[in-house]
């Protein structure tokens, strides 16, 4: 669909230079056909015209071939690519109207605005670095949450897999005691890439699997526990409070635990995940966003209202549903992708 | 759900009404904050700008800018114009009369599919029809696991089959297994998939034609952004879908995209998911959404929910105990423990009109603790004084109080309460639905609705000291500055 757009994008462009083209050419057999004093009003008419365009450009657009001036049509375009990314329609808005105060008048390339919004969305979500905070010493916990259906799971056992190939020890632990199956969908994937799993009874309290899998990290000598907790909606106060007591008791078993608590967002979500941005760094006090199911046609752009509002950082991007699709966030080729 | 898009229209409404007289000056300024508020909601940009132009059109006509209250002849347009839209209504499984009725559930990961195959489950057992569940979505690990879970939790049959790698056999394997166990419904759980993913969704369209289902319904989630126009589109080019159902409407999501999937599909939505649990699946309505959207309040909705939760014979009992005036504590309590369920208030509250802005009030820790005291307080009481409060004198209070593990005063104060409402419960019951929705507003602008806990069940506090003139004055200052930013923050 993505691309897609862009090639109508580009037709429309092709479109209306066709017009001027026409127009031009109808101008030109109007004045072989006519001649006398109504070929002397045409031409006077086409000269102002032609004076007007000049004064109507910006001298640094004079000598550019192509292009088109940044009017209510343009602006409108541009509205939509923004809008479209997710990102909001309060932030699309202002970078339109920035443009059209920057540019108005002028004759530009579509692909030059949005290439300068493009580097300014870089620019604001470039960080130090993707990867995991890691505990000075100990065993780094990692405790992710996110709404239902976010994709919790898979990103913990892409997570695993990945410290995993890193040459550490990890344990996982099936925080998710609510949904059906989730503890077994969690063991199927701890089997795959072999690394040990803590498991409690079904519908048993989350927090206690949370606290024996930080122990366990503790007393047996794993580098890394990537805890699991089940799916809620940020408006739900009490599955929102049993995350703050899930919180609690693994600082308990560890200092300093957790020293991650990753949300979950689903690249096609909207902007709800605002919200859950909000209802979740709150509660569990957030350090990071893994953007999930971003290799679907959904943009995620919701990131960018989150990092100005919260200024979590994307530490990782889901990008299928192999065990390695899991990649640490790149600012650079992600706002690349934003206009494709 | 639909908040943002309500509170938008709201403040957009509220900048109309502030105008004398409408021009399409500022008509166009209501509109755009029409269209703003309706992006935030993540509807699609191009549903919304189709839908912008359709009431743009109308609402710029001659009728609205002529009209005695141009406001509400804007909002009776977009109501109308949203009713079009989402509608026309149609939350029939078309169960065939004889033979096996094949429902098809397909959807992009995570929004929802295994958990409505529950749901679907649950309305069907709740009409008598018992339906096989097939898993078919051999893809996330589990997800079989997850199925059964759910069919042994609902007593229903789950069809699966481990080794087989073909879920087109799957499905074959498990409609012949509905034939010989003479299930009437069968439903699909297929696999989530991208919609980019041109494999999976040939493997889908695979599905649909050699198993032929009878409805092939599209679980979107209700958080979806603007990227909903895009997969519906894929879905319903790889499928002939006959109906939509979107989840997750139970929190805060504002649900835009039910539009625009309806927008690209043209298909009905069926029914919205609401909770976690087997029987949140409401059939859907365009009125009642478009009400919602609009804060006009869903009674329709509210008096469903107030059934479901209250049963009829019990209801008619209480009804003419409330008429004649002979209503006891101990009716009170009963009704207070079936509204005491957690979230229950403030789901009846958004569904009542003009009562949007109490939701949030209602949903708070700090209401239901309110209800659990009062339920408390009165269980401490004998039963001569839940029939006669009268009789409760100080040193009863007393031990009421005691037992109750709280203040006197809040005692005297619930029992105050329930005589005033004693009256007023009289004439709710006795009257029709117009008069009952008057005193309902009477009852909310009189203050007594806005106290969580059932109205003021309080310790008194000081009346405060009388202000001089000056003091007014600077009060008054205070507020109207805080209003005009409060107005300047909305438009």
């Amino acid at each position: 669909m993505a691309f897609w757009r862009s090639d109508k994008a580009k037709r429309e462009e092709a479109g209306t230079n066709e017009k001027a083209g026409t127009g031009e050419k109808a101008g030109a057999g109007e004045k072989a056909g006519a001649g006398g004093e109504a070929g002397f009003l045409a031409r006077l008419r086409r000269g102002l015209e032609k004076t007007n365009r000049v004064l109507n450009t910006d001298v640094r657009d004079l000598f550019k071939g192509e292009g088109r001036l940044v009017d209510e049509e343009l602006l409108g375009e541009l509205f939509s690519r923004l809008v479209t990314t997710d990102m909001g329609a309060a932030p699309a808005r202002r970078i339109r109207d920035r443009i059209a105060k920057d540019y108005r008048g002028r004759v530009v390339q579509m692909e030059d605005v949005l290439g300068s919004i493009r580097d300014e969305i870089r620019e604001m979500l470039r960080q130090d670095s993707g990867g995991v905070a890691w505990a000075a010493e100990g065993p780094t916990v990692v405790l992710v949450v996110g709404v239902n259906g976010s994709g919790k799971t898979t990103s913990i056992a892409k997570l695993a897999r990945r410290f995993h190939a890193q040459g550490k020890r990890v344990v996982l632990g099936a925080g998710d005691t609510f949904r059906a199956a989730a503890v077994e969908q969690l063991t199927v994937w701890a089997g795959r890439i072999g690394c040990e799993i803590v498991t409690g009874k079904p519908e048993a309290d989350p927090a206690s699997v949370a606290f024996a899998t930080a122990k366990k990290a503790a007393e047996e000598g794993f580098d890394v526990a990537v805890i699991d907790t089940a799916g809620r909606l940020q408006t739900q106060t009490h599955l929102m409070q049993q995350l703050e007591k899930i919180r609690r008791v693994i600082g308990k078993s560890i200092e300093g635990a957790p020293h991650e608590v990753l949300l979950v967002l689903d690249a096609t979500a909207g902007q709800n995940a605002i919200s859950q941005a909000r209802g979740f760094s709150e509660v569990a006090g957030c350090t990071g966003i893994v953007l999930a199911k971003l290799d679907g046609s959904a943009k995620g752009g919701v990131v960018i209202p989150i990092r100005e509002q919260f200024g979590l950082p994307v530490k990782f991007v889901g990008l299928g549903e192999g065990l390695d699709d899991l990649a640490e966030f790149d600012a650079e080729s992600f706002s690349e992708a934003l206009f494709r | 759900m639909f908040e943002s898009l309500s509170e938008g229209l709201q403040s957009a409404f509220k900048s109309l009404r502030g105008k004398g007289k409408l021009t399409e000056g500022n008509m166009r300024e209501g509109l755009q904050a029409v269209e703003q508020a309706m992006l935030e909601a993540d509807v699609s940009y191009p549903v919304v700008q189709d839908f912008m132009q359709h009431v743009t059109e109308q609402a710029l006509g001659r009728r609205v800018l002529l009209s005695l209250r141009p406001h509400e002849e804007l909002v009776r347009i977009i109501y109308d114009e949203l009713v079009k839209v989402l509608g026309p209504v149609d939350s029939s499984l078309h169960l065939k009369k004889d033979g096996v009725t094949v429902i098809m559930l397909c959807g992009l990961q995570g929004s929802g599919k295994t958990t409505t195959c529950g749901k679907l489950s649950q309305l069907l057992l709740e009409e008598k029809v018992r339906p096989l569940l097939v898993a078919a979505d051999l893809q996330r690990p589990a997800a079989i696991d997850q199925l059964h879970v759910i069919g042994e939790k609902l007593g229903v049959p789950v069809y699966s089959d481990r080794d087989q790698k073909d879920p087109v056999k799957v499905c074959q394997a498990g409609l012949a297994k509905a034939k010989q166990e003479d299930a009437r419904v069968v439903i699909l759980d297929t696999a989530g998939r991208l919609a980019i993913d041109e494999e999976l969704m040939a493997e889908l369209g695979r599905i649909d034609r050699k198993i032929g289902p009878d409805q092939v319904y599209l679980v979107v989630d209700g958080m979806t952004g603007q990227d909903a126009v895009n997969s519906a589109g894929a879905f319903n080019k790889a499928l002939e879908l006959d109906g939509v159902v979107m989840t997750k409407l139970d929190g805060d999501a504002r649900g835009g995209a039910l539009l625009s999937v309806k927008q690209v599909t043209g298909v009905p939505i069926k029914f919205i998911g609401t909770g976690e649990h087997f029987d949140a699946l409401e059939p859907f309505r365009p009125e009642g959404m478009a009400s919602r959207i609009l804060e006009m309040g869903d009674i329709v909705a509210a008096a469903r929910e107030a059934h479901r939760i209250v049963d009829e014979a019990e209801r008619e009992e209480l009804e003419k105990k409330m008429a004649a005036g002979e209503m006891t504590l101990d009716d009170f309590k009963n009704l207070l423990e079936k509204v005491a369920k957690p979230g229950l208030m403030g789901k009846m509250m958004g569904l009542m009109p003009g009562m949007g802005q109490l939701k949030g009030l209602m949903q708070s820790e700090e209401a239901e603790g309110g209800i659990r005291q009062t339920i408390g307080a009165i269980n401490s009481m004998t039963a001569a004084e839940r029939r006669n409060p009268k009789i409760i004198d100080a040193s009863r209070r007393q031990r009421i109080a005691q037992g109750a593990g709280v203040q006197a005063p809040v005692i005297s104060q619930l029992v105050k309460q329930f005589e005033m409402m004693k009256p007023l419960m009289q004439g709710l019951a006795g009257q029709g639905v117009g008069d009952r929705m008057a005193m309902m507003r009477q009852l909310q602008s009189s203050g007594a609705l806005t106290d969580p806990s059932m109205g003021g069940l309080k310790v008194k506090k000081s009346t405060g000291k009388r202000l001089s003139n000056a003091e007014r004055a600077k009060l008054k200052k205070e507020r109207e500055k805080e209003l005009r930013r409060r107005r300047r923050k909305g438009g």
